[in-house]
């Protein structure tokens, strides 16, 4: 169960996996996501799912290694290794309508995508565009090399606009400032951008969020909490959402980005920020796939090895 | 009350009372002494998160049992959610006959690991105990729980476990969602009636709150695990990461060729007090809490990489046994000061006697009648305070239970870093939101039948936590139990009436 079939790196510390699970593939829809616990020592973490094959049964899900355990989720377990636990898919699917208007109303959708939240954002935009929207994806990240998906976007969105913060790649700038432009743009045209979805880091959701207020946009965000069970037990993945309790696992993921306290959700973020970089510092010392700490071994024992004996097959 | 004291026998004084057991009138039976047990000292359990009290040696057991009056009107069994036949087993215990006494549990009671230990007895089997009323102290009944739990470990640990037997394939396949003690027991039963039993189960371990809420140091997950793989043994298959709702639905259950269904989800969405600050960082519910602490192995992090908050000053809100295990495990993560907090008085704090016992005797600091009314944050957003309002008792509730009622202006502030809320918690609202077909109470527990257990759909049936709201570990196995019963008696009928089409 849960068999990694591919692994791929995507860039500086994204892994992209595809695995074997057959039941969530089948039920998957665009802004699920699954409870992954990579190993049997591992946290259970919520991870959206990016794509999902029904036919061959896998998912695929796109992991930036931040914290022990999705570190060493991409550097230790590889193709043909399993992963310990897959639970999903879970939370509720977006719906693919725009809010306040008739259920057939096809308009124009803004996908505005930060960094690897291009990925959960994939199977969005291409729900939009197969329901009929014109779909207009922003895929914005700091640098060049930190961009991905941007082929998939591109082939499931009407049109792509990509851009740096630095410039290395697409225009200038930050996601918010194309997403502004895009809205003046299609108004000072006569048109409109109807709905806006945001997906990426909370910092980014948030400057979205108030990119879009002015102007009326209705604008989802899809959030990512700390969660254990992520089945509505636990409540440790609440947010404020209009001064009320809502719980990302079941209420969400998604929530209406004008009235979510980002603020709030970005403290509670960091909850765990002393205990995860122990844990991190301490699997850095114990790793045994740390390259530095092997050499430093191996001249160890060189050093202290007697001349002449031949050395012990290496495992 | 009574002037027994605890004192521990010695083994001379336990082998003469089991040697002379022939001449023991009901008279002398009832005032023979009570046989304590032993428990970790507190300022040493703390320390660790072991059981805390010790078992009865096979001495013990018997001496304990040769209390019992063998009563004619059974008030023990009348009292036991399952009616586990108590003067029986104690009766068998007393001679000696171990294996004949757990057998004797087990034709009504399948985990008796595990109900020897998390029972509520003294409001259940206990309660009214004539062995208690003569000595007017209900701290005097037979030790029930206690015998039944060493019976369980002896069959365990010594003897080897006689699995039931298990009952000739009916072709029949049930699907049952939730692998916690409702879901457990009425898998159990289905094996006995020959029907298939798949569990399927949102986490990746079978034992629901036994194993991702009672803590370890009431509960040994190797015990929750034994009674697992017992099951496993009797043919009941499990399916771990399989949320029904999500996953599957209740409908490809049907599709996949089950005959009936038993949702057995358990507990929902935690209850908040509903006071400024419970968003801040260190605000946790005891589902959360203890789910890390437990399931998740955080007591043991960084080995384990989930991580639960340790801090010196910890207050717990609420006074079940949730609240005390959320107390005790705080100790045992470190903590200096655990303050309990409860807005009555201690007479009308629900959880167990011998719970609350344990906590005290830990150090956990108790503050009742006092209500929560906001948690103070740092500038940071990190809890710093909790603020209570006092309380005094005024007239009783619909429960009977007397009002708190706040004093004006009696403000206090506790100087903690965390805030745990044991105030309860919903059913899980998965199944209901998922599937057609079912009726839903007002609190969002399944309506059912009482007496089948069968919700308003067809063929499935329902029980625990995700019935009764917040109830106990017996309750549930009871529903697990009762629902059996009646899925089995549904399938014949089924099959004896092919024509009723799903």
């Amino acid at each position: 169960m849960f068999e990694i079939l591919v692994k791929k790196s995507l860039g500086e510390n994204v892994t992209l996996f595809e695995v074997d699970a057959p039941r969530v593939a089948r039920r998957h829809r665009a802004g699920q996501f699954a409870m992954v616990r990579p190993t049997a020592h591992s946290e259970r973490i919520p991870l959206t799912i990016a794509d999902a094959d029904k036919a061959r049964g896998t998912i695929t899900l796109v992991v930036q290694a931040v914290g022990k355990t999705t570190f060493e989720m991409c550097e230790t377990l590889s193709q043909g290794d399993s992963l310990s636990n897959v639970a999903g898919p879970l939370g509720n699917p977006t719906h693919i309508t725009v809010p306040g208007k008739p259920e057939d109303f096809r308009g124009t959708v803004a996908c505005v995508a930060g960094g690897i939240g291009a990925a959960p954002m994939l199977p969005i935009a291409r729900a939009f565009k197969a329901a009929g929207h014109e779909v207009v994806t922003i895929l914005g990240a700091r640098r060049k090399d930190l961009l991905v998906f941007e082929d998939r976007l591109g082939a499931a969105s009407s049109e792509l606009l990509v851009c740096t913060d630095d410039g290395s790649y697409g225009a200038k700038g930050f996601v918010t400032d194309v997403l502004k432009g895009l809205i003046e743009t299609r108004r000072a045209a006569g048109g409109d951008v109807d709905l806006a979805i945001a997906i990426g880091p909370p910092i980014m959701m948030k400057f979205c969020a108030k990119t879009t207020q002015p102007y009326g946009v209705s604008t989802l965000v899809s959030l990512n909490t700390i969660m254990v069970d992520g089945t509505g037990m636990c409540g440790g993945c609440r947010v404020m959402v209009d001064g009320a309790a809502k719980y990302v696992c079941v209420d969400g993921p998604e929530f209406d980005g004008h009235h979510v306290d980002f603020d709030g959700m970005m403290r509670r973020q960091a909850m765990y920020k002393a205990e995860e970089a122990a844990s991190l510092e301490r699997y850095r010392e114990n790793d045994p796939s740390c390259h530095l700490q092997e050499s430093v071994a191996a001249a160890i024992s060189e050093s202290e090895a007697p001349a002449k004996t031949e050395s012990p097959a290496r495992a | 009350m009574s002037d027994q004291k605890k004192t521990i026998l010695t083994p001379e004084e336990l082998s003469a009372r089991i040697e002379g057991r022939a001449s023991l009138t009901n008279k002398l039976r009832g005032q023979l002494p009570k046989i304590f047990w032993a428990e970790q000292d507190p300022s040493e359990r703390v320390q660790n998160i072991r059981e805390v009290p010790f078992a009865y040696t096979p001495a013990e057991a018997r001496a304990e049992a040769l209390r019992c009056l063998s009563c004619k009107n059974e008030p023990c069994v009348a009292g036991c959610p399952v009616g586990v036949d108590v003067p029986r087993f104690l009766r068998l215990v007393a001679e000696g006959d171990f294996r004949g006494a757990i057998r004797a549990i087990k034709e009504t009671n399948l985990l008796p690991a595990i109900c020897g230990r998390v029972c509520p007895q003294e409001s259940q089997c206990q309660e009214n105990c004539m062995v208690a009323k003569v000595h007017k102290d209900l701290g005097f009944a037979v030790s029930v729980g206690k015998i039944e739990a060493f019976l369980a470990d002896w069959e365990r640990e010594e003897a080897g476990v006689e699995l039931p037997p298990v009952g000739a394939p009916s072709g029949r396949r049930v699907a049952i969602i939730g692998a916690g003690p409702s879901g457990l027991t009425c898998a159990g039963d289905l094996r006995r009636f020959g029907h298939e039993a798949v569990v399927f189960e949102a986490f990746h371990k079978a034992g629901g709150v036994l194993v991702y809420g009672i803590p370890e140091f009431r509960l040994p997950k190797d015990i929750v695990q034994a009674e697992v793989d017992n099951l496993a043994k009797m043919g009941v298959q499990f399916e771990f990461d399989t949320v029904v709702g999500q996953t599957l639905s209740v409908d490809d259950l049907f599709d996949e060729g089950f005959d009936a269904v038993y949702v057995a989800t358990g507990a929902g969405l935690p209850y908040f007090v509903n006071v400024p600050g419970e968003d801040l960082n260190g605000v946790y519910s005891a589902n959360e809490y203890l789910t890390r602490a437990n399931l998740m192995g955080a007591y043991r992090f960084p080995e384990e990489d989930t991580p639960v908050l340790r801090r010196d000053n910890v207050a717990v809100l609420g006074g079940g046994n949730v609240a005390m295990d959320s107390a005790r495990t705080a100790l045992r993560l470190g903590a200096k000061n655990v303050y309990l907090v409860y807005r009555r008085s201690r007479i009308e704090m629900p959880a167990r006697v011998e719970e609350v016992h344990h906590a005290e005797e830990e150090g956990v600091q108790f503050r009742m009648l006092c209500a929560p009314v906001e948690i103070l944050s740092t500038p940071n957003g990190w809890v710093r305070g909790l603020k209570v309002q006092r309380c005094e008792l005024g007239e009783p509730d619909e429960k009977g239970r007397r009002r708190p009622v706040p004093i004006e202006g009696a403000y206090e502030e506790l100087a903690v870093e965390i805030v745990v809320e044991a105030i309860g918690n919903g059913p899980n609202p998965l199944i209901p939101k998922t599937t057609q077909g079912l009726k839903i109470s007002r609190h969002g527990t399944l309506v059912v039948d009482e007496a089948t257990m069968m919700t308003t759909r067809k063929g499935v049936f329902a029980g625990g936590d995700i019935v009764a709201g917040a109830s106990t570990v017996i309750l549930a196995m009871g529903h697990g139990r009762k629902a059996a019963a009646a899925i089995d008696a549904y399938l014949r009928n089924e099959a004896a009436e092919p024509a009723a089409a799903s």
